[in-house]
């Protein structure tokens, strides 16, 4: 039979005969004649192992990767970090790699417990008291953080910054169209959210550091909250963490956030993680999976899912979120990238990219015709206007060796979004800067 | 015993011994981090961060050395059972054995290190891959075009219902309907999926023969039916026979039809959903294409459909173009995106090479080896449990604990736990909700037929054995039995919590 279908056609007989069977066909009775597929699949046939990873091999190399070829200095959600050896070691054993999601928690307690310290290291990131098992990505964070504020709350209406990622407000928009939301666009002033004085939104969302790099001002933005008696959700950058006060410090209601920057490479934009985090009073609303710690009848720790009830395959049309599947191997990834940082080396990691965006912020901003796109301070990230439109920049820069950053739309009034990691040297940086006065000159 | 041919089984195998949690472990000023030389200026932290946004205490991590965090994690792994340790028959789940070539893939760094928001011109082989395996996608269902970006198969759902919503919009005058009508036999994500699509549910029930109920469902079908979900086969294992004449009515009345894919592992090859008259596709790549599960994910949930669904796609969708190039492109009447990026991407990738390698003879023999080994273990198991629906099933079935748990008091929480002990994983219990004491069962094609001989004997003598002795069941396994009430009457969800269990 097939590559990995162990039957020899001697074995699949036997088994047809025990069930008074003389041929496969026969397995599929049930299925009306005019149904069945007669020629079969219209695919190739089977590939031999070395075939498809030189296939699979042939296309990566029709990709241009980042590294020395192509440095990176794109960013908007999607990091080019180091992934320290540890992550590929451990967090992608096989037994975490092909485990299923713990439903019989006596054999699950190795998922069950990276689960539960990663909820923790979430908790402890942002400040808050409670955070889930994860989510898809920084998008479905944020639409199942408007759907808890709005199930909170019984308002419909949600605040949403212009500084929130394109993409993220893009999918609210789509999720919006089946939960009736109303998601209310609050703009952008200098690069900081300038919310409304009054209305009866049930949430405030609001990004930190924002799309365009900027640090928000959350005592503002936890104002507006309680003037207008919203939650404040924010989604909240897990590097900046190293160096920022935390969202819980100014009392955000729900906490979310892309994982990707911890265990997980840019890999075209997933598998991510959807960080979610919130008070414990909310936690009956607390959308997917949460982990708890209790005992075994021998009074020894284990750990299992817990507050069942509020998921789907329990309360099935009244649950307040379908997740099921989510992405606990990425979740495993993150905790175990972040204990390898340790407390001090995540506010190491997040200084070095403060360092490294501050000097090429400075010298890109030396170039004549390259313009802040704000005067607020940023962290990790930055905009700079400039006379070309981005997309040429992008393009140019590309046969210059760089990954220029990504284009800002018109809703920015354009230009371009730059991101600086740990991994980008001081060489690597006036490199850039001096090819791109040649392609904006 | 024979050790030819191979057995699946392996509790022996796992860890006994309690770990602490990673915070036990930290010892101040302890760490692992190191980084790259740069030669970047070091200004301080006060320098970069204005004072009213500087957190002024170190964020609190965890304080280990490397050796410390690998013991830790590879204990924790050796705490956990697994598709690469042995047989794990949960019905509806499909947990087969997952290539490690596809890992290989996944990991090529000429796929991992692209970053999402890079122009087309430099991403010209992910988009090939993605075109690629999209229209193998639709040629296994019989559909015309699909999107891979929800990721996972209830994100699917949901952005499959969107498109039936946005459907229906520009066709009957803005005019809107309100039903989605599911069989009381459907996975919870299901129902769930229909409220967040903005539906009301209608349940049909199912008729004797576990399909649903042909005339219950035309006396709900009217013209404010949005469409209807179907599993199929359905979740008790069996191939919906009326599914042609389900597909009329549904049509008939302007409804949509939406297909499931959670058991699409039966019928690779067999039929397609197309072919049955279904108008959208979700399929989950982590059960029929061997992308692993993660311990609960990432997965990934591509939804396909017919031709005239295919301008509400999800975008942006990477197309051929004329040039032979490839490109992003806008679906004329798109619902928007469902994803961050481009959906679980590297899960697509390991798909992609899973279906290469078997190609269409190879998923054909993946069907009939999933339909074979679960017709013969149903009938072997025959007497031993009750088959509430006795007949050929398709990649699964549904056995009851009923009649034990009269007779001996065994019910299907002591199975499962007694077949941990015995080195196997459990089967689902308790669901479908409609088979009182189920145990859902599908071993998948890849357990040799020695594993499921092994595998019948164990849940044979399981049942042969007393109430009282599976009550103390699991014994073997890293814990017992889970005090579960405790966990939520006293939750404690994190380190931090444990002194004060809040919530």
């Amino acid at each position: 039979m097939g590559h990995f279908v162990p039957h020899t056609d001697d074995e699949a007989a036997a088994m047809l005969g025990d069930l008074g069977l003389t041929s496969v066909d026969e397995l599929f009775s049930a299925v009306p004649e005019a149904l069945r597929l007669a020629g079969g699949l219209d695919l190739a046939p089977g590939m031999s192992e070395p075939d498809v990873l030189a296939r699979a091999a042939h296309l990566g190399d029709a990709n241009r990767r980042t590294g020395a070829e192509l440095v990176c200095f794109a960013g908007a959600g999607a990091y080019d970090h180091d992934v320290p050896s540890v992550v590929r070691r451990v967090a992608f054993r096989s037994e975490f790699v092909t485990a299923y999601t713990p439903y019989q928690p006596e054999v699950a307690q190795g998922v069950l417990q990276a689960l539960f310290e990663y909820q923790t290291v979430v908790s402890r990131l942002f400040g808050m008291e409670v955070a889930n098992a994860s989510l898809y990505d920084g998008a479905s964070a944020c639409v199942e953080a408007a759907n808890l504020a709005a199930s909170a709350t019984g308002r419909p209406t949600v605040w949403v910054s212009r500084g929130l990622h394109p993409h993220w407000r893009e999918v609210m928009g789509t999720f919006a169209v089946g939960t009736g939301h109303e998601l209310v666009d609050i703009p952008l002033v200098d690069g900081r959210t300038a919310w409304p004085e009054a209305g009866e939104p049930g949430a405030l969302l609001v990004q930190y550091p924002n799309y365009l790099g900027c640090i928000e001002d959350l005592r503002a933005a936890a104002a507006a909250a309680r003037r207008t008696g919203a939650l404040l959700v924010v989604a909240s950058d897990p590097v900046a963490a190293g160096l920022l006060r935390p969202p819980g410090s100014y009392g955000a209601d729900v906490v979310v956030g892309e994982g990707q920057p911890f265990g997980t490479p840019l890999s075209f934009g997933g598998p991510y993680l959807g960080l979610f985090a919130c008070r414990a009073e909310h936690v009956r609303r607390l959308p997917g999976r949460l982990v708890g710690e209790t005992v075994d009848v021998d009074g020894r720790r284990a750990y299992v899912t817990t507050l069942r009830t509020r998921e789907q395959d329990i309360r099935r049309e009244k649950a307040s979120s379908n997740v099921c599947t989510n992405q606990t191997l990425i979740a495993v990834a993150f905790v175990v990238h972040l204990a390898w940082l340790g407390t001090a080396g995540l506010r190491e990691l997040a200084l070095r990219c403060a360092r490294g965006t501050r000097y090429a912020r400075e010298a890109l901003l030396e170039i004549e015709g390259v313009e802040p796109v704000a005067a607020t301070p940023v962290l990790r990230e930055f905009g700079v206007r400039l006379r070309v439109p981005a997309e040429v920049v992008v393009e140019r820069m590309a046969e210059e060796g760089f990954l220029a950053g990504v284009p800002l739309g018109d809703e920015y009034g354009g230009g371009l979004l730059v991101a600086v990691t740990e991994r980008r040297t001081r060489a690597e940086i006036d490199a850039y800067a001096y090819a791109l006065e040649k392609v904006v000159r | 015993m024979t050790t030819a041919g191979g057995r699946a089984t392996s509790a022996p195998l796992m860890g006994r011994d309690e770990e602490p949690t990673i915070f036990e472990l930290s010892s101040p000023g302890r760490g692992a981090a190191s980084f790259l030389t740069t030669s970047v200026p070091e200004w301080g932290a006060e320098e970069l961060v204005a004072p009213e946004h500087l957190r002024t205490d170190p964020t609190p991590v965890v304080e280990v050395s490397e050796r410390d965090l690998v013991a830790h994690f590879t204990r924790l792994s050796h705490r956990q059972y697994s598709v690469d340790l042995g047989a794990y028959p949960l019905g509806s789940c499909t947990m087969k054995y997952n290539p490690k070539l596809c890992d290989e893939v996944a990991s090529l760094a000429g796929l991992a290190d692209v970053h999402p928001s890079a122009p087309a011109a430099l991403t010209q082989g992910w988009m090939e891959l993605l075109v690629d395996l999209e229209q193998t996608l639709c040629r296994v269902t019989g559909m015309h075009a699909a999107t891979l970006q929800p990721p996972a198969g209830a994100a699917g759902e949901l952005t499959g219902l969107l498109l039936m919503r946005a459907w229906h919009r520009d066709t009957a005058g803005g005019r809107e309907r309100r039903r989605v009508i599911i069989p009381d036999s459907a996975h919870g994500t299901n129902p769930a999926s229909v409220t967040l699509g903005g539906y009301d549910v209608t349940t049909v029930p199912s008729d004797e023969r576990g399909c649903v109920d042909v005339v219950a469902l035309r006396e709900r079908l009217d013209d404010d039916v949005a469409g209807i979900m179907l599993t199929n086969p359905n979740t008790l294992g069996l191939f919906e026979e009326d599914i042609v004449a389900i597909a009329g009515a549904v049509h008939e009345v302007g409804g949509l039809l939406y297909y499931d894919g959670a058991n699409l592992n039966a019928i690779l090859g067999v039929t397609r959903p197309g072919d049955m008259g279904f108008d959208i596709v979700h399929m989950n790549l982590h059960k029929t294409f061997a992308v692993p599960h993660g311990g609960g994910g990432p997965g990934a949930g591509p939804v396909a459909v017919s031709p005239r669904l295919a301008p509400y796609l999800p975008g942006p969708r990477p197309v051929r173009g004329d040039d032979g190039l490839f490109v992003w492109s806008q679906p004329e009447r798109s619902i928007g995106r469902v994803h961050s990026w481009h959906g679980n991407a590297l899960a697509l990738a390991r798909a992609w090479s899973y279906i290469l390698a078997n190609g269409g003879d190879g998923l054909r023999k993946v069907a009939e080896a999933a339909v074979l080994n679960a017709n013969w273990l149903r009938v072997r198991l025959r007497g031993t449990y009750d088959i509430p629906y006795d007949r050929p099933s398709m990649h699964e079935f549904v056995a009851s604990a009923a009649g034990l748990r009269r007779r001996s008091g065994l019910r299907a929480a002591d199975v499962a736990k007694r077949l941990l002990e015995e080195g196997f994983h459990a089967p689902t219990v308790y669901f479908p909700l409609i088979v009182e004491e189920a145990l859902m069962i599908e071993p998948t094609e890849t357990e040799s037929p020695q594993t499921l001989a092994a595998l019948a004997d164990a849940l044979v003598s399981i049942a042969a054995g007393s109430a009282d002795d599976a009550h103390e069941a699991p014994r073997t396994a890293p814990v017992r039995r889970v005090d579960e009430a405790r966990a939520a009457r006293r939750l404690v969800p994190t380190f931090d919590a444990r002194s004060t269990g809040s919530g």
